[in-house]
């Protein structure tokens, strides 16, 4: 395994007296705090549909977001030119929230860190990884989908890569970078059947690189599964509308915290008050049976940094304890004005965008229940395996999700394929009503983005099975 | 924040350089697309600036074709080195793919001749503090609405303008300027007897900052659409007529402008294959897509691909009149390009909308709510639960119950369900509420039945 390379200030073109220079042009008698955020960004995608691998892109990014906060204001300016003169015009424009523009203050000569760990070593740029190769999973993909029945009309794959440096000072006198590799692989088929059409997708990925897809043949169990999907949603049934015990399984499903607890625990929206959540800290928001956490620290996810956006080390937050309501999760400016822990959940889409308080990768912790008992205390209900995207309004706490797949629960046994599946609950009161959970904690396959202010990062969810005592579920029956 | 570049000379000159470089790296079609552009964004929130963000952007994308293979790549680093890589890495991205028969630039001929006018862009500049006071304007007119209104997410202030030069191997180059100037607030609002909260919010947005609405105007809207949600309920599971507002009817508009994409079509994600020329909608429903309509937002004189804007009807008294084409998709369905390419820098081009609308109907929108007995008017909806290959439709909504022809109470918590090729076949009404506040615009729609599921 090899450490963290090194992220120097260098590779950006300035030296640390520019930055002292710049960090001390912000600091005036009003800034709290200021920040400097250099990145540099390569992805490539390869992408295959009818069996050609007919796309390539490459996209190379660079650039320094410059911040400054006094009080709860924020003062922020961006360049893609890294010199000194853009530097020090983005420094000015940054300190324009500040009531003193006159007279520079001190800040501490950086020492420079690298984060105390490494949770996804990479050997060498992700992109080194020559395009024949890529070319040739994404046609072995084609290939395997359609091998699993002659159904399967059309295959469509995508490999997209992403390798990142960034580093992070500070008027606290902080200088620490991280390098961060994305993969990501994603398979979509579509299946026909005398003019029925449907849809099945799968995919995975996370802060690993090309040989994860081969190893134990995964991009063969993405093309498969895919497919699998597809086949059969052909023989899905309309689904039912209206209240009914679900039961959601492991992994992905695991989409309901974060829309449902996670983002309206996001420090923001509860200094703001706007959050659902603001007055119910130590309060009981789940049935003593969950506990959910937010961990960035989990080795190759998709949700894990080494540090977080403003150079903190991420870390285990507990946000649920035996349902009850234990913890925000923060960035710097609001856990500075609520007084409350620093969690290392500052996160940015990239230097053109401020810090927020986000999630990593969310999830609740196991339980004690055999799946299969949770399945069979439903008489009449929903077992939903796969979900689309979800969405939630955090002041009034209502959020949906969607089912990819779906079956109806009759007399404890999983019957019928349903399609068209939305579920819609209320954040504080879902999870009151979740009354078992399973020992199969899973976490999901490393394909989540979350938007939040138009900034969209990558971020991982996970569940065990878990049984809901009434949602309402929207499809047409 | 000044870049190296400043005149939209030293742009198509720089088009013209990295379309020259391609051709010697063994090219045989290109085409560039540069653009930049200035940002200001102020957040204010209980009147105090929460947020300020200030920027200069630049980037550039090529599209190389080697034969019949082809690679993009863009980059934001314009120095004379990492044009050099850009172009080397693009033909060897380019080499490394197989051949698609029908790649390639569109014909030369096809090209665009002319580029009108389009009223895209207003030189009006504001100061910083001009801006911030407009956004304090549209929020204190939104807190002083009414003692309900007890919070705020905040509101914003946003002015942007740029440039964007398009170039290709055939020997056309364009460019042209643009502007967009925006205002928004989100109030929060307390129900004193339950203490449960609700957000709404409110927009305008135009090319020319004359044209804007008020910002007091825009926060009383804002203040309105967010106390009239204060105590909403659910509603038993049932089926019904269903009132989209035009926000909402825009959204069912955006789902027929992607199913009636090429590429969606060709690839066989869409539930509009082989529908054209077909009755989908009564006679009153026809929708245009218009490139060239004076200072609108999604207008532009040439599109991604240099080819010339045009008006198309998409959607004629209820029949699909025709596809949304740019000319890679308008081949693979032996189709000619609507001109509607749309293109990322970094991208490949795809199909997207000018100004996509539905022609507005002679009912006002309480004459269409006054038709529905029982029903739901929907003023919001969250989620992603559309299936494009099926046209299945399942999402969250929010909004009013309709009684006896008028807004009874507040709903929430509520799915609304049925299918995209059913809903748009079953469009009773259209209101004569057309405003444009975006590329897809929509009056009022009435449809006549879905599931509504709630308790």
């Amino acid at each position: 395994m090899s450490l963290t390379q090194d992220v120097e200030l260098a590779q950006f073109g300035f030296s640390e007296p520019d930055i002292h220079r710049a960090l001390g042009t912000i600091k005036v008698r009003d800034v709290d705090y200021a920040d400097l955020y250099f990145e540099s960004r390569v992805s490539e995608s390869v992408s295959m549909e009818e069996g050609i691998v007919k796309r390539a892109a490459k996209s190379v990014s660079q650039g320094v977001g410059v911040r400054a906060t006094a009080g709860e204001k924020t003062g922020f300016a961006y360049s893609d030119e890294l010199s000194s003169k853009d530097l020090a015009l983005a420094a000015e424009t940054a300190r324009y929230i500040a009531n003193s523009p006159q007279g520079a203050q001190p800040v501490p000569v950086a020492s420079r860190a690298k984060p105390a760990r490494d949770l996804y070593p990479a050997d060498r740029p992700v992109t080194d990884i020559a395009t024949a190769e890529r070319v040739h999973l994404l046609n072995l993909i084609d290939a395997e989908a359609r091998r699993y029945d002659p159904r399967i009309v059309n295959v469509m794959a995508s490999f997209n890569m992403e390798y990142k440096r960034v580093l992070v000072a500070t008027t606290d006198g902080l200088l620490i970078g991280d390098v961060q590799p994305l993969t990501r692989l994603q398979v979509t088929c579509i299946a026909e059947e005398k003019g029925n059409r449907q849809i099945g997708s799968f995919g995975g990925g996370g802060r690993v690189g090309f040989a994860y897809y081969q190893e134990k043949n995964r991009y063969a169990d993405y093309a498969r599964e895919a497919a699998r999907q597809a086949i059969l949603n052909l023989s899905a049934v309309e689904a039912p509308a209206g209240v009914m015990p679900v039961v959601l399984a492991g992994g992905w499903p695991g989409i309901l915290l974060h829309e449902a607890i996670g983002h309206g625990l996001e420090a923001d929206f509860n200094r703001r008050k706007t959050s659902v959540f603001s007055n119910l800290l130590g309060k009981r928001v789940a049935s003593d049976v969950c506990t959910i956490v937010d961990d960035g620290t989990i080795p190759f996810r998709r949700g894990s940094l080494n540090m977080d956006d403003e150079g903190t080390p991420t870390s285990k937050t507990v946000l649920i304890e035996k349902g009850i309501l234990r913890g925000y999760i923060t960035d710097r400016l609001n856990a500075r004005l609520m007084g409350i822990p620093l969690t290392g959940n500052g996160r940015r889409e990239s230097f053109q965008s401020v810090p927020l308080p986000r999630m990593t990768n969310t999830f609740m912790l196991a339980g004690e229940s055999e799946p299969q008992d949770i399945l069979r205390s439903v008489k009449r209900g929903l077992y939903a395996v796969s979900f689309g995207g979800g969405q939630v309004d955090i002041t009034n706490g209502k959020f949906v999700f969607s089912a990819s797949e779906a079956y109806l629960i009759e007399d404890g046994q999983v019957t019928k394929p349903v399609k068209g599946a939305t579920l819609i609950g209320s954040g504080p009161d879902i999870l009151t009503k979740v009354s078992m959970v399973g020992h199969d904690l899973k976490l999901d396959e490393g394909i989540g983005t979350c938007g939040k202010d138009g900034q969209s990062v990558p971020v991982g969810v996970g569940l065990p099975t878990i049984r809901i005592d009434e949602i309402t579920v929207g499809g047409t029956q | 924040m000044s870049g190296a570049l400043q005149t939209t000379q030293d742009l198509t000159q720089l088009a013209s350089d990295l379309l020259a470089r391609a051709k010697k790296r063994g090219a045989t079609q290109a085409d560039v697309v540069v653009a930049d552009g200035d940002t200001f964004s102020v957040q204010v929130r209980l009147s105090a600036v929460d947020r300020l963000t200030k920027a200069r952007e630049k980037r550039l994308g090529l599209r190389v074709f080697i034969g019949h293979r082809s690679a993009t790549a863009s980059t934001s680093d314009f120095s004379t080195e990492s044009l050099e890589r850009l172009v080397a890495d693009t033909c060897a991205l380019a080499s490394a793919v197989a051949a698609d028969d029908v790649s390639g630039l569109p014909d030369a001929s096809a090209m665009a001749k002319e580029l009108p006018d389009l009223g895209l862009y207003d030189a009006t500049t504001l100061s910083t503090d001009m801006q911030i006071e407009l956004a304090r304007r549209a929020e204190a007119s939104a807190l002083a609405m009414d003692t309900r209104i007890t919070n705020s997410e905040g509101a914003d202030f946003n002015s942007a303008s740029g440039r964007v030069v398009l170039g290709n191997s055939h020997g056309f180059l364009g460019d042209y300027r643009s502007s967009t100037f925006s205002v928004s607030v989100s109030p929060v609002a307390t129900d004193a007897g339950s203490g449960g909260m609700q957000r709404d919010s409110w927009y305008a947005v135009q090319r020319k900052y004359a044209k804007l609405d008020s910002p007091e105007s825009v926060g009383q809207e804002a203040a309105r659409r967010t106390i009239r949600r204060l105590g909403a309920r659910k509603v038993p599971t049932t089926k019904g007529p269903v009132v989209f507002d035009p926000e909402m009817a825009g959204s069912l508009l955006g789902h027929l402008c992607s199913a009636a994409s090429g590429y969606a079509l060709y690839k066989g994600t869409s539930f509009l294959i082989g529908q054209l020329g077909q009755k989908l909608a009564p006679d009153f429903v026809t929708v245009y897509d218009d490139g060239l309509m004076p200072g609108g937002l999604g207008s532009r004189p040439f599109d991604g691909e240099g080819l010339p804007t045009r008006k198309t009807t998409v959607m004629e008294r209820g029949r699909l009149a025709s596809y949304l084409l740019d000319s890679y998709s308008g081949r693979k369905l032996g189709l000619v390009s609507t001109g509607n390419a749309s293109r990322g820098v970094g991208e490949s081009p795809s199909v997207g909308p000018t100004n996509f609308y539905l022609v507005p109907g002679a009912k006002s929108p309480s004459d269409i709510i006054g038709s529905v007995k029982n029903g739901l008017y929907v003023t919001e909806l969250i989620g992603f639960g559309v299936n494009m290959v099926t046209g299945d439709y399942s999402r969250g909504a929010a909004g009013f119950w309709i009684e006896n022809g008028e807004l009874a109470y507040p709903v929430e918590e509520i799915t609304i369900a049925g299918n995209l090729k059913r809903m748009f076949a079953d469009i009773e009404l259209i209101g004569s509420d057309l405003e444009f506040r975006g590329r897809i615009a929509s009056p009022t729609v009435k449809i006549g039945e879905m599931t509504i599921a709630g308790n």
